[in-house]
């Protein structure tokens, strides 16, 4: 089969016509000076090496890729999981955290903000401040607080402030909002770390750059195991999509079908429409008058209306496809795994198994086909909604 | 003559208009209109809570737009909201359809306003005090209709004090532009009002206007609030 290129756009930061730097006059300096920290550390084989040791001798890297083998003879389609939930911290969020961590203090800033939805990037980004021997401060809804008290009684303990965000919603949405505008207020000494491919300018670019070991990883690891070295599939859950974004990113220039699996409630890929938020445009869950709507889904992670730009270009090319997933086909897919394989996957990452179970054997994902699914995080902060929703009759 | 701008976010309450001629009649030299916005990044708690209000009566762009056509004011109209409604198509039509001539979107900067088609409506500028020398020069020269210059790195609310920032970032900017520039963020009496317009051409005043409409004073009430801030102004010589 022939390779598919997709190249970058050539404005920095857009992917098509999606992307951009839709902030605030005050936060233009702030974001330029985070473009061009990037820009020059990402070339900085001093930087490379310095974060390369910190991912492996500290986060846990590289993580295994596990053959799924009583599910895949339970499907009919040989699934391989790469095993972001063995990091440090439980989830993918850690290579991206400490990218911009170290980025920070390169930029000689004295803090760390975060905006955080399941709690998995407040963990990484307390963990690291703590590592570092930066503050942190993470804002987060009041209801996400609610449904992932274990993950804020974890950055407390690390030493971080959690700042309860009351407005709208009270989840990722919003207190990514509240993070923007604490931002403006202290742009000078406070390093922003955004927790998805999402934001402005080099945020998008940059976040998939820290995550796109898992999809690197992965390539290596499939070319070692698989005699076609390349999977058929490569199937990732989608909130703001860094995990997919960094597991596409080894694989958007080969012939493996790429997969976004969102949640039915927050589908910003699958049934957004053009828009503005957050510093961003992209595809957003919206009203007819322009109004964004909130986003539901049992998964904190996948509880945001809108997508990374770079999943709304991978769309509109047509590289990338983005279907949904139910919140009770998530759980049993948990559950499922958890049964099948001994692993129990956060609830997020259950949506990306979900899809395969569902699709398995159907013409979506034809009987025989190899499928690489990233597992983002492991279901242990999940417990409480697992209690409360899972079926084990 | 300073210049003086209140806000009001459209909607906000059942008859918002009758704000509208009680700050005409207090002094006001424009309105700037709020088109409320689900996701108001940049604003601080009061304003953030007039939308939410706004929002949670039915109030939409359109209809905020519908109002203003109903009542037509003898000041100018300055439309403001953000990027997402902005950049919807027909926007611009429905502005001019409004009897509406001006418009602020803060978050829609230099760099991203090729996207906006709004022909016939003069689209203001912000400028922060962060905002670096060549840069500001550009924001001058793009601006239309007046400079809105942020007096503090920070959002939209009622403040203390005037901020240093602001007389800084007044001062850079009357070097690089000849339209009228107005000071806004943070202008919450009217002696804050009299010492923004002794270095900038005149002031903006929202959240200090919003919280007594949120806390229910009525249109003479805030009326009276708004002539005490032209009243202000009137004690303070021109800049040029």
């Amino acid at each position: 089969m022939s390779s598919i290129t997709v190249r970058p756009t050539v404005v920095p930061g857009r992917y098509g016509s999606y992307g951009g730097r839709y902030v605030p006059e005050s936060l233009i300096p702030a974001c330029e000076a985070v473009a061009e920290a990037f820009s020059e550390a990402w070339a900085d084989p001093g930087f490379r090496g310095t974060l390369g040791a910190l991912l492996s001798a500290y986060a846990g890297r590289p993580t295994p890729l596990t053959p799924a083998l009583r599910l895949s003879a339970e499907l009919g389609v040989t699934v391989l999981l790469k095993r972001e939930d063995l990091t440090h911290t439980g989830s993918h969020k850690i290579n991206n955290v400490l990218g911009q961590a170290l980025l920070a203090r390169r930029m000689g800033r004295t803090r760390l903000i975060a905006e955080t939805g399941a709690g998995m990037h407040g963990v990484a980004t307390a963990t690291a401040g703590a590592l570092l021997g930066l503050p942190v401060k993470v804002f987060m809804g009041e209801r996400d607080m609610e449904r992932q008290a274990h993950n804020v009684f974890r950055m407390r303990l690390l030493g971080a402030e959690v700042v309860p965000v009351t407005t709208g919603s009270r989840t990722l949405k919003d207190a990514t909002s509240e993070a923007m505008r604490h931002w403006v207020t202290d742009a000078d000494e406070a390093y922003y770390c955004v927790g998805s491919v999402i934001g402005p300018h080099p945020y998008p670019t940059m976040v998939r750059e820290f995550q796109r070991v898992i999809g690197d990883e992965a390539r290596r690891q499939c070319a070692a195991e698989l005699p076609a070295a390349i999977p058929d599939y490569v199937v990732a859950c989608v909130g703001g999509g860094s995990n997919a974004a960094g597991t596409f990113a080894g694989f958007v220039e080969t012939s493996a079908k790429l997969v976004g699996v969102e949640a039915e409630g927050g589908s910003g890929a699958a049934n957004g429409e053009i828009g503005v938020l957050h510093g961003f445009q992209s595809l957003f869950l919206q009203d007819e008058h322009g109004q964004i709507k909130e986003a539901h889904s049992i998964a904190a992670g996948l509880d945001y209306p809108g997508v990374g730009p770079e999943h709304a270009y991978l769309r509109d090319l047509g590289r990338a496809r983005y279907v949904t997933v139910s919140d009770g086909e998530a759980i049993a897919a948990a559950v499922r795994l958890a049964r099948a394989e001994g692993v129990l996957p956060a609830i997020e990452s259950a949506h990306a198994v979900a899809w395969v179970v569902r699709a398995a054997g159907t013409p979506e994902l034809p009987g025989g086909s190899t499928v690489l699914v990233t597992l983002s995080g492991r279901g242990d902060k999940d417990i409480t909604t697992l209690i409360a929703e899972a079926d084990l009759a | 003559m300073k210049l003086l701008m209140p806000y009001i976010t459209g909607g906000v309450v059942p008859g918002w208009t009758a704000y509208l001629s009680a700050f005409e009649h207090a002094g006001a030299d424009l309105i700037e209109v709020g088109l409320p916005f689900s996701d108001p990044t940049v604003d601080g708690p009061t304003i953030q809570e007039s939308s939410d209000a706004a929002l949670a009566r039915g109030t939409t762009p359109a209809s905020v737009l519908q109002d203003l056509a109903d009542v037509r004011t003898g000041i100018p109209l300055v439309a403001s909201t953000y990027a997402n409604i902005a950049l919807r198509p027909g926007f611009g039509d429905a502005l001019t359809a409004a009897g509406v001539t001006g418009l602020i979107v803060p978050d829609l900067p230099l760099d991203e306003l090729a996207g906006l088609d709004v022909p016939g409506v003069q689209v203001s500028l912000l400028a922060s005090p962060a905002t670096p020398d060549v840069r500001l020069a550009e924001i001058g020269r793009r601006s239309q209709g007046f400079v809105y210059a942020i007096s503090v790195m920070g959002t939209t609310g009622e403040r203390d004090r005037l901020a240093p920032s602001a007389v800084t970032l007044a001062a850079r900017l009357k070097q690089v532009t000849d339209l009228p520039v107005l000071l806004g963020f943070g202008i919450s009496t009217p002696e804050q009002a009299g010492e923004a317009a002794a270095v900038a051409d005149g002031v903006i005043v929202g959240a200090a206007v919003m919280r007594r409409i949120l806390d229910g004073a009525s249109p003479a009430e805030v009326g009276a609030f708004v002539a005490s801030l032209r009243a202000a102004l009137s004690l303070v010589a021109p800049v040029r």
